[in-house]
């Protein structure tokens, strides 16, 4: 708790303690109606992409209101690029997976019943991958342009840029 | 095999987010995922020459409400086109992008590539055409300023601003198309179109098409990109880009489309033609004036394909005779798949003479065929075929296409055709001059010839050159009469709806 | 036709900044738009007059969906479009950012290396 207020009130990086605060009760509510975008996108409109977006909102709020070691904390370079890779790579398998059934993406899962969360076979997985890289990706590009960004600004003055990939 | 169909889009999309995941681990594992990759989907190209025409379901939703993918002659000849020079690209870059940092995200970025064109090229649903025109264009477009230079990146960034106007015309396009008929389906739009007719806007989709998918395939008013594109990008990316990139995503969309679903018509191939022809005079006038080696071959790959472009609408057109059209677009196919085999090589050659010498100025260089034999014997078997000269592959198919146009009845394209061959002729006994023969410079004095690797690719294609010159007759019946007879064939293409 | 005019009118606009201005950021602007407004053409062409949207709540009969809801494909059309546009419009700023560090400006008529 003590790290935390210390964090709340050093103004040198991030914005006032106001927006600190409320960021900090705003953020878990933009989280969790994130996650329910992706988990009931085969009942109501939304689904993998739009879910994704709200989670990757999540966290530029967060690096925009404390700055940004607190973002790069929260989910690193290597990280993003990890999580991007895989989740992509689990809707390839998961669309493999139909050969069991005998055609490529077939829905080879139990259809359950309409209106449920558990229903509908395969496509909750399929949700839940794009919804996890678009996260990273959105996240990754965000962090790209703007903090490893930084060399622009030295170069246009003149000094000698540090170039980051 | 039929029911592994969908894997040559499956296979290079897992492999290009493996190959990131993998890599964090060590950098040498790109190099033989990759390879591994491109030879499994050589291989199953090779094969799939040998199946019967098919249609599969995705998912199992049956047509015309799923997605649909179709195999027939021209298919299959364009899956063999990509995935062996593919194969032969990659084999090259293991070792020449050893000079670039980021050689993992390099091969991603290939096997992303390698995907849309497959995709593009199996597919038989016009909106799934679109996202995997896209994959591949995005990728390209990466590709092309991949080495972040000066020049690199003016040129990458010109070339996406013309493509994505371009795939903002072909959307609007598909637009108008679904608003008519109601549905996206190929074998199913075939079938409305047929009971529509040609309208007025039907006219105006063929318009929006020709714009963006001509400049795909780089025909004359649209082709200010590629001279400053293909030179900028790493050699093995040029091959792929010159010989493979303009044919998969614009020649072949523009047969597919104009054949198989909107039909024969007077006016548009008659338009065909005339961007064919003035391709094949503007690329060839701008060739000649040339300093550098890869913006050379650029121009001459706009030439090359108006030739391409004048055969495909010389049989677009209804009232000509069958065996006229079908020689023309049996040369038309041809063409295609020679322009593919010795641009490549040519394109991979320039890369092992930058590789060596570090330059691709044409007055610096001078006498390489006494320190490189071997790349001098492939560049020198690559310039002869491209000019036209018997034995090699290219006299065969620009005889055929020149023989078609005077059967026809058009003295003026074949006229315009010997000229272009003899001005082609011209500048490629130049080139060879200014790169093999004549005087060794003295800052050159020390080269040697290129690695096994390298060299490799340039042997293989070499001997492609000369086998498919001589046997000539095995190709046609293998490979072109299929193709040809599935693009003429209207009916059989509308009868994939109902299956088989 | 009057559906049909915002459409065309950002089209147009967004075509005449692409070709008109002069600093790159501008251009990209105008990609964005244009693109933009055929997405909106696109979920246009599914438009029924007096319809209602096209989800089935619980106790809702099929065929009223069927008679009265706007039609959803194209919809599905744009989701997948504004994807490949968002992945256009990065690599088109990422490649901005760089011409900029190496060309110091960013002025279109300024940066021609490439000539011929």
């Amino acid at each position: 708790m003590d790290r935390l207020e210390q964090e709340i009130k050093d103004t040198s990086k991030g914005m006032t303690p106001i927006v600190k605060t409320v960021v900090r009760f705003v953020i878990g509510i933009i989280v969790i109606f994130g996650v329910y975008i992706v988990l009931y996108g085969h009942v109501t409109p939304g689904g993998g992409f739009a879910g994704g977006v709200i989670l990757a909102s999540a966290y530029v709020l967060l690096t925009l209101a404390f700055g940004k070691e607190m973002g790069l904390s929260k989910m690193s370079n290597t990280g993003a690029s990890l999580l991007d890779n895989s989740g992509a790579l689990m809707f390839v398998i998961i669309g493999l997976l139909g050969y069991t059934g005998g055609y490529f993406f077939y829905n080879f899962l139990g259809k359950g019943d309409p209106f449920q969360l558990f229903s509908a076979g395969s496509i909750p997985l399929a949700n839940i991958a794009i919804g996890v890289k678009v996260t990273a990706s959105v996240f990754a590009i965000f962090m790209a342009l703007s903090i490893f960004g930084r060399f622009i600004y030295k170069a246009a003055e003149g000094d000698e840029s540090e170039s980051e990939e | 095999m039929q029911t592994y169909y969908p894997l040559f889009t499956a296979i290079p999309l897992a492999a290009a987010f493996l190959n990131l995941l993998l890599s964090k681990i060590s950098m040498k594992v790109s190099d033989y995922i990759a390879f591994l990759v491109t030879g499994i989907l050589a291989v199953m190209s090779v094969k799939m020459l040998f199946e019967a025409p098919f249609i599969y379901a995705v998912g199992n939703w049956r047509p015309p409400f799923g997605i649909l993918l179709v195999s027939d002659g021209l298919s299959s000849m364009m899956l063999v086109v990509i995935n062996l020079i593919a194969f032969l690209a990659v084999i090259f870059s293991m070792k020449y992008m050893s000079t670039y940092t980021a050689k993992p995200k390099y091969f991603s970025l290939f096997m992303l590539m390698i995907a849309g064109m497959n995709g593009v090229v199996i597919t038989g649903d016009m909106f799934n055409l679109y996202v995997f025109l896209e994959i591949a264009s995005i990728a390209s477009y990466a590709l092309v300023g991949f080495g972040t230079g000066k020049k690199e990146l003016e040129a990458s960034f010109k070339y996406l601003i013309l493509g994505g106007v371009a795939s903002t015309a072909v959307l609007f396009g598909i637009a108008f198309l679904y608003s008519m008929t109601g549905t996206l389906n190929m074998p199913d739009l075939a079938q409305q179109l047929e009971v529509i007719g040609m309208t007025r806007t039907v006219g105006f989709v063929v318009a929006l098409f020709l714009m963006g998918f001509g400049l795909k395939a780089s025909a004359v008013p649209f082709h200010a990109w590629l001279p400053d594109a293909h030179p900028s990008a790493p050699a093995p990316i040029s091959a792929m880009l010159s010989g493979v990139l303009i044919k998969a995503l614009g020649i072949y969309t523009i047969m597919r489309i104009m054949f198989n679903i909107i039909g024969k018509d007077e006016l548009i191939s008659a338009i065909i033609m005339f961007l064919g022809a003035i391709s094949m005079v503007i690329g060839g006038l701008l060739a000649v004036g040339q300093k550098d080696f890869k913006r050379m071959l650029a121009y001459s790959s706009i030439s090359q394909m108006g030739y391409v472009l004048i055969a495909i609408g010389l049989a677009l057109k209804p009232s000509a005779e069958p065996v006229v059209a079908s020689l023309a677009l049996i040369g038309g196919l041809f063409h295609l798949v020679n322009h593919a085999v010795f641009k490549s090589l040519l394109f991979l050659a320039s890369g092992a003479v930058e590789y060596r010498t570090g330059t691709r100025d044409l007055g610096k260089l001078g006498g390489l065929i006494k320190k490189m034999p071997v790349t001098g014997a492939a560049t020198a078997v690559g310039s002869l075929s491209i000019a036209g000269i018997p034995p090699f592959n290219g006299f065969w198919s620009k005889l055929i296409i020149i023989l078609a146009l005077f059967r026809g009845g058009y003295w003026v394209y074949g006229t315009v055709g010997v000229v272009v061959g003899f001005i082609t002729l011209i500048y490629f006994v130049m080139l060879q001059k200014e790169v093999l023969f004549g005087k060794l410079p003295e800052s050159l004095s020390k080269i040697k010839e290129a690695p096994f690797a390298m060299v490799l690719p340039l042997v293989i294609l070499a001997v492609l050159c000369l086998v498919m010159g001589i046997g000539y007759m095995a190709i046609e019946g293998q490979m072109l009469d299929s193709a040809a007879s599935a693009l003429l064939d209207k009916m059989a293409y509308m009868n994939y709806l109902i299956g088989g | 036709m009057i559906l049909y005019f915002l459409s065309l009118v950002l089209l147009v606009m967004g075509l005449y900044c692409l070709i008109a201005k002069k600093n790159i950021v501008k251009k990209i602007i105008g990609i964005v738009i244009a693109e933009y407004s055929i997405n909106l053409f696109l979920v246009l062409v599914g438009y029924r007059h007096e319809g209602i949207a096209p989800i089935l709540l619980k106790g809702m009969q099929t065929e009223e969906l069927v008679q009265k809801g706007v039609d959803p494909l194209p919809q599905a059309l744009v989701l997948t479009s504004i994807v490949i546009g968002l992945g256009t419009l990065a690599l088109m700023v990422a490649l901005c950012l760089r011409m900029y560090e190496k060309f110091k400006t960013f002025d279109m008529t300024k940066i021609n290396t490439l000539k011929g």
